[in-house]
This record gives C-alpha cells, sequence and structure tokens, in this order.
C-alpha cells in the first residue's frame, strides 16, 4: 500500500483542518475516534491499575498459608470490625471485581475501544466511524458502567460489603445468596458496559461494511481490521444473551419472578447456560483484536505481507462461529450426560485447528523473513509463545473426563491467565509499542521498551506457570487460604507477581521519557515493513484524516 | 447537489441501513435469551435432562410389562432453608422390578404455628436415568397445604421404564435416587384449606 497511498495528503493537512475544540468540548464531547481512542486507552490504564492491584492483594493474601490481610482489606473498603465471614467475604469481593475490572474494563475498552476506534477507521480510509457521536455515548456508558462497579464494593453485598460472586454472577449465589444492593449494582455495572459494547459493536460493522476508501475491498482490509469485524459480530450476538441473563437475574433478586429458582419451577443450571453461551464467545472477544494486532506486527518486523491472509481472516471467522457451539465446556461438573460432554469435548477441541493456523501462519510469516527485533516484536513473539502454553492447556481442559478433575482448580486459573493476562495483555503491549509513536507523535525508549518485556515475561511466568503444578495437586480456585503443601508455589508465584509490578513501573517511566524527552516520530518510524494506511500519514495523525479519500490500487498488499 | 441523490445523505442512509440490521440481530438475541427460558423447560421434560423425571398417566402405564429385573431405588427428601416442615421418605430404599408398578410414601409434619402450603421440585440421580423414571401419580404434581401441627403421609405411584435395560449410559446403574425438596409457595393462606391432604 505504501506504493499506492504514500503521503499523499498527510502533509497537506497539517497546516489547516486542525482547529481543534477547546479542552471541555473536546475530551467530554468528543466525536473524534482518535480522541475517543485515547480516553478508552487512558481509562483501561486506570481500570487496569485498579484491578492489578485487586490481584496484587489476593496474591500478598496467598504468599502464605493462613489468613493476613483480609481484615486490613475489609477495613479499607469501610468496615467497621469485621467479623470472620465479612473478613472472608473480601476475598469473594477481590476475585469478582479482579475478574469484571480485567474483562469488561481493561481488556475490552483497550484493544477494542482504543485500538479499534484509532486505527480500524484509518486502516480502511474512512475520516471517522459511521456514528461519531454513538461513539461517545459508547465510551461514557462504560465509565458509568466502571462508577457502578466501583460503588458495589462499598454497599452491603450480604455477607459483607461489596458483591461476592464471582465474575460469573451464577445463581443461587447472586440471588437468595447474596441480599443487598452490592450484586445489583455489579449486574447494573455489567447492563451498562455490555450497552456500550454494542453500540459500539454497531458503530465498527457499520464503519468497516460501509466506509471503506475506493478499492479496499473486504479481502484487502488489514487483519486487525479483520479481528475487530469478527470481534463486533460476536458481541451483537453474545451480549444480548448476557443482558436478557442478568436481567433475569435482577428480577428474580428485587421482583420475586423464579426464573432460576427451583422453588418456582426454575432451575439454576439454565443461568449457567446463558451465562457461558455469552462468556465463551467473550473470551475470543478479548483475544480475536490481539490477534489483529499480532499478525501486523508479525507482518511489519519481517517485512513480508503476512503468509495465508485469507486463511488468517478466515481462521477468525471460523473462530468465532465455532466460539458460539462450545459453551458447556465450562460445565462439565454440572451433570451433563456422557454424550453431551462427547460433543463438546470434540467442538472445543476443533477450535485449536482455526487457532493452529493463525499460530504456523504468524511463524510462517516469520520464516526467511528480514526480521528486526524491535520491541513490538520481541512483545509479538512474546505473545506467541504464551498465548501457544495457554492453547495447550485448553486443548488438556477441553477434555470432560480430564475436567472432572480439574474443574475449578488452579490449572484452570492458569490456563485462562496464560491465554488473557499473558495473551491478550502481550498483545495489548504489542500493539502498545507498536503505534504509541504514531499516537503521541513522541518516540519511546526501546531500550526500557526491551526491558519492560523481559522482566515482564518473567514475571507473569513465575506467577501463573506454578499454577499448573498447584491446580495437578489439587488446589482449589477462590480460596484465601490453602494447605501447607501448597505454601512454596504460591509464595513463588507472589515473588512473580512483584516482578511483574516492577516492569510495569518500567512502562510509565517509559511513557513519561517519551512526552519529556522521547525524540519527535516519523511518519513511518518502522520503516518498509510497515505498509497499512495509518503509517502514510503524520505522526500524530490530523485531527481529521483522509478528507480526501485514498485509493488503494489493484497490487496493493495487506 | 441540492437534488434527489446527495451523496453524504446516501451514504447516511445506508450506514442507517446496516446500522439497523445490526440492532436488529442484537434484539433478536435479545429475544433469544428469553425464549430460552420456555424452550429450556421443554427440552429438560422430553430428554429427561438435568434429572426431569417424566410424568405419565395410567393408561400409559397400562402397556408396560415386567421385565423380571430388579433395580434398588432410594428415597431422600429435603426442604429448603425457610420451609418449617419436617419431611421424610417412609422407606430409605425400596428393591422394584424394573417395569412393575410401585408406590414409595413420604412423610411430612407442619411444625410451625401457621398453616403453609408448599411445592415439591424433584431430581433423579444418576441423570441418565432421570428419563427412565415415570410418575404415575405424585404428591409433587400439586400444591400441599398443612395446618399448624398437622402431618400427612404422601405416595408416589411410579415405575422404571424397562427401556432402561437397552440403554447403554445406564448400564453400570444399580441404584436410582430419587430426591424430593418442599419449597414454601405460601404462608397462612385460608383458600388452601380446602385441598387435598392426601396427596395428589
Amino acid at each position: 500500500m505504501a506504493t499506492t497511498a504514500e503521503h499523499f495528503q498527510g502533509h497537506a493537512e497539517e497546516h489547516h483542518h486542525e482547529h481543534k475544540p477547546a479542552f471541555f468540548a473536546r475530551w467530554f464531547m468528543s466525536t473524534n475516534h482518535k480522541d475517543i481512542g485515547t480516553m478508552y486507552l487512558i481509562f483501561a490504564i486506570i481500570a487496569g491499575i485498579i484491578g492489578g492491584a485487586f490481584s496484587g492483594m489476593m496474591r500478598i493474601e496467598l504468599a502464605q498459608p493462613g489468613i493476613q490481610y483480609l481484615d486490613i482489606f475489609a477495613k479499607w473498603f469501610g468496615a467497621v470490625n469485621p467479623d470472620f465471614n465479612s473478613t472472608l467475604h473480601v476475598w469473594n469481593v477481590l476475585i469478582t471485581a479482579h475478574g469484571l475490572i480485567m474483562v469488561f474494563f481493561m481488556v475490552m475498552p483497550a484493544i477494542i475501544g482504543g485500538f479499534g476506534n484509532w486505527f480500524v477507521p484509518i486502516m480502511i480510509g474512512a475520516p471517522d466511524m459511521a456514528f461519531p457521536r454513538m461513539n461517545n455515548i459508547s465510551f461514557w456508558l462504560t465509565v458509568a458502567g466502571f462508577c457502578s462497579l466501583m460503588i458495589s464494593a462499598f454497599v452491603p453485598g450480604g455477607t459483607g460489603l461489596g458483591a461476592g460472586t464471582g465474575w460469573t454472577v451464577y445463581a443461587p449465589l447472586s440471588t437468595t445468596g447474596s441480599p443487598g444492593p452490592a450484586v445489583d449494582f455489579g449486574i447494573f455495572a455489567l447492563h451498562l458496559a455490555g450497552a456500550g459494547s454494542i453500540m459500539g459493536a454497531i458503530n465498527f460493522i457499520t464503519t468497516i461494511f460501509n466506509m471503506r476508501a475506493p478499492g479496499m475491498t473486504m479481502h484487502k482490509m488489514p487483519l486487525f481490521v479483520w479481528s475487530v469485524l469478527v470481534t463486533a459480530f460476536l458481541l451483537l450476538l453474545s451480549l444480548p444473551v448476557l443482558a436478557a441473563a442478568i436481567t433475569m437475574l435482577l428480577t428474580d433478586r428485587n421482583f420475586g419472578t423464579t426464573f432460576f429458582d427451583p422453588s418456582g419451577g426454575g432451575d439454576p443450571v439454565l443461568y449457567q447456560h446463558l451465562f457461558w453461551f455469552f462468556g465463551h464467545p467473550e473470551v475470543y472477544i478479548m483475544i480475536l483484536p490481539g490477534f489483529g494486532i499480532i499478525s501486523q506486527i508479525i507482518s511489519t518486523f519481517s517485512k513480508k505481507p503476512v503468509f495465508g491472509y485469507l486463511g488468517m481472516a478466515y481462521a477468525m471467522v471460523a473462530i468465532g462461529v465455532v466460539g458460539f457451539i462450545v459453551w458447556a465446556h465450562h460445565m462439565y461438573a454440572t451433570g451433563l450426560s456422557v454424550n453431551t460432554k462427547m460433543y463438546f469435548t470434540a467442538a472445543t477441541m476443533v477450535i485449536a485447528v482455526p487457532t493452529g493456523i493463525k499460530i504456523f501462519s504468524w511463524i510462517a510469516t516469520m520464516w526467511g523473513g528480514s526480521l528486526e527485533f524491535k520491541s513490538p516484536m520481541v512483545w509479538a513473539i512474546g505473545f506467541i509463545f504464551l498465548f501457544t502454553v495457554g492453547g495447550v492447556t485448553g486443548v488438556v481442559l477441553a477434555n470432560g473426563g480430564v475436567d472432572d478433575v480439574l474443574h475449578d482448580t488452579y490449572y484452570v486459573v492458569a490456563h485462562f491467565h496464560y491465554v488473557l493476562s499473558l495473551g491478550a495483555v502481550t498483545a495489548l503491549f504489542a500493539g502498545f509499542y507498536y503505534w504509541f509513536p504514531k499516537m503521541s507523535g513522541k518516540m519511546h525508549s526501546e531500550f526500557l521498551a526491551h526491558l519492560h518485556f523481559w522482566v515482564f515475561f518473567v514475571g507473569v511466568n513465575m506467577i501463573f506457570f506454578p499454577m499448573h503444578f498447584l491446580g495437578l495437586q489439587g488446589m482449589p480456585r477462590r480460596y484465601p487460604d490453602y494447605a501447607e503443601a501448597y505454601a512454596y508455589w504460591n509464595h513463588f508465584a507472589t515473588v512473580g507477581y512483584m516482578i511483574m509490578a516492577a516492569s510495569l513501573g518500567i512502562w510509565f517511566v517509559n511513557i513519561i521519557y517519551a512526552f519529556a524527552a522521547g525524540r519527535k516520530a516519523e511518519d513511518n518510524y518502522w520503516g518498509e515493513g510497515a505498509t497499512t494506511l495509518e503509517w502514510t500519514l503524520t505522526s500524530p495523525p490530523p485531527y481529521h484524516q483522509f478528507e480526501t479519500l485514498p485509493v488503494i490500487g489493484e497490487t496493493a498488499h495487506h | 447537489m441540492a437534488e434527489a441523490i446527495n451523496p453524504v445523505d446516501r451514504a447516511r442512509q445506508s450506514n442507517r441501513k446496516v446500522a439497523m440490521v445490526a440492532l436488529s440481530m442484537a434484539l433478536g438475541m435479545l429475544g433469544l435469551g428469553y425464549a430460552s427460558v420456555p424452550l429450556y423447560r421443554i427440552f429438560c421434560q422430553v430428554t429427561g435432562y438435568g434429572g426431569t423425571t417424566k410424568r405419565v398417566d395410567a393408561a400409559q402405564a397400562a402397556g408396560i410389562v415386567d421385565s423380571g429385573r430388579t433395580i434398588s431405588v432410594r428415597f431422600d427428601a429435603n426442604v429448603a432453608r425457610d420451609m418449617p416442615w419436617d419431611f421424610k421418605p417412609l422407606q430409605r430404599t425400596d428393591t422394584v422390578s424394573i417395569g412393575a408398578r410401585d408406590m414409595a410414601l413420604f412423610w411430612a409434619r407442619n411444625e410451625s404455628d401457621q398453616t403453609v402450603t408448599g411445592t415439591a421440585s424433584f431430581n433423579v440421580e444418576p441423570e441418565q436415568a432421570a428419563k427412565y423414571f415415570n410418575k404415575i401419580q405424585c404428591f409433587c404434581f400439586t400444591e400441599q397445604t398443612l395446618k399448624p401441627g398437622e402431618a400427612v403421609r404422601m405416595p408416589v405411584l411410579y415405575y422404571i421404564d424397562p427401556a432402561i435395560l437397552d440403554d447403554p449410559d445406564n448400564k453400570d446403574v444399580e441404584e436410582i435416587t430419587l430426591s424430593y425438596t418442599f419449597h414454601v409457595t405460601s404462608v397462612g393462606d385460608a383458600k388452601a384449606l380446602d385441598q387435598s391432604k392426601t396427596g395428589g
């Protein structure tokens, strides 16, 4: 694309069309996709710090057997002289808040709202999103949802303050088991964030279908755009089911309905079916845009178009489709029949095929490429390694029989943190270093970015790899205490957490460095391998780009 | 530009069309989420999924022949947290002939000083046996009302479908557990006094 769309207009726009609104109007009433993307990224960083701090509180409690810190944390949330049960309840509140924040208010806003908003319109040569004002509503609904979730931590939730239901909000714990307004606030948070995400999904679908520049056919779209398109459809089809399920929870809690209450003919297992019909696509919602980012980066730093472009695009479509028919593999312990388990085991394993296509295509892209190990590339290769580890344990857990043993143990915790905390988050950092100079106009320090990677890589592996051992030895999830036998690896994981936290310090230093002393970023600071449309614009791009639409030539590659 | 086809308007219209299709997909899924409640109930009744037993009438039951093979049936009774009844089976286990009708008796006494109406929910373990567990008559088909201190014996008339003998999933099943839980429907309801106390 560089050959056809090269520098055709970026600089021309630099000198006019830059009437940015004043501060309040620009940031609070924003309709500009880049500004909204920036706000999503800042919001995700703030939410991530809070969610990450909660995980730090959990790790410090788990550093040794027994209960050491929970009563202190209970007082932080405003409990006066908490009894032992409400002290233990704080643990449930922490795991709930950590899960909900990281899923709905960190990964999703960052990867879809942040990078999606910033780069989908630019990559397809569109001036903005299809519905800029709806884009603004999406963002502020997400913020409102986050506030609702934060409020829930300070109001009664039954045993103590806050909602202690886990991110899954299973009935009957979330209905008859949790009186008090905390769970209602939590459900309301999901409603708001869900509504924001559905609007965002409609916006992306319309933008990608209708606003591509002349010549930008579907099969020429960069893979990141493909990944956001598939993700938007997953959001559109799965989130309403969650909305229905949690609305039923809300009426069960407050208005006497019995959707999930056996005394009125309901069934709590139905809630699990509805939740996981949403929940499984949700995990692909978190990882697919990461796949897209990794594809862009691997191609850029191999200086080759991505291997098997069509296979890569349709592998994501396949993952999205199959992702809707595997939900009950989260429910093997609810008493499914042997035949049902057989089906869900087989269907789940099928997902390894398109995922394998992606992994091998990334490796094939690197194969014979002119590799350059700039920081985004190092993060991307780290992603491939970590995601593959998580994928392999996923295939293990897909087996209904094996899951009978490993269900709700730390093996599961290790698995989903390898694909999310290490997979999706590593992809986020890869994308951050790839695009940060483009977004800010300032170069970060490559040295600090590499250092950040290595410290982070060591830290997260120290946290989560030993959890495989703990799970195989039978340590159950979701408890603040454990038998003496599990002490060694738990202590080890807590040390890993501190190392990981230190790596985030390096990251913040790097951001400060970039703004304070960073070199000015060129238009295309990654050089010849970076061929998508954002590299034809200035860094940062003009406030309004592509007022004359770029034309993508026949020979352009992705 | 001012005539019929303004390109900006056309783009806007086309955007609106795509957004409406997307929105209706989302609303469709929302509807499907609610529709899943009755669909799930029908699914459970038809397949015996999740331990849902089958209800048959006497005419259907008449056609079943005794297979001569026996199986052990275990009875379990418990009450929901706020239910002030003492509720128990009058026999713990029963060895029944597969295909033959059998009757099990349960006993309940209202331990509170108020009239309480309750409904029993039921479940079968192992779950794959549920679809072969047929009830002809059961106190769980209707609500039960007990006055303060009143006790009652409640029958369940059932048979195990001989088709269970041909099901590979039930090959190793030697005992089936039938469990009931009584839930409060209403407390101190006068109209309930007319209802049968011998069980439906």
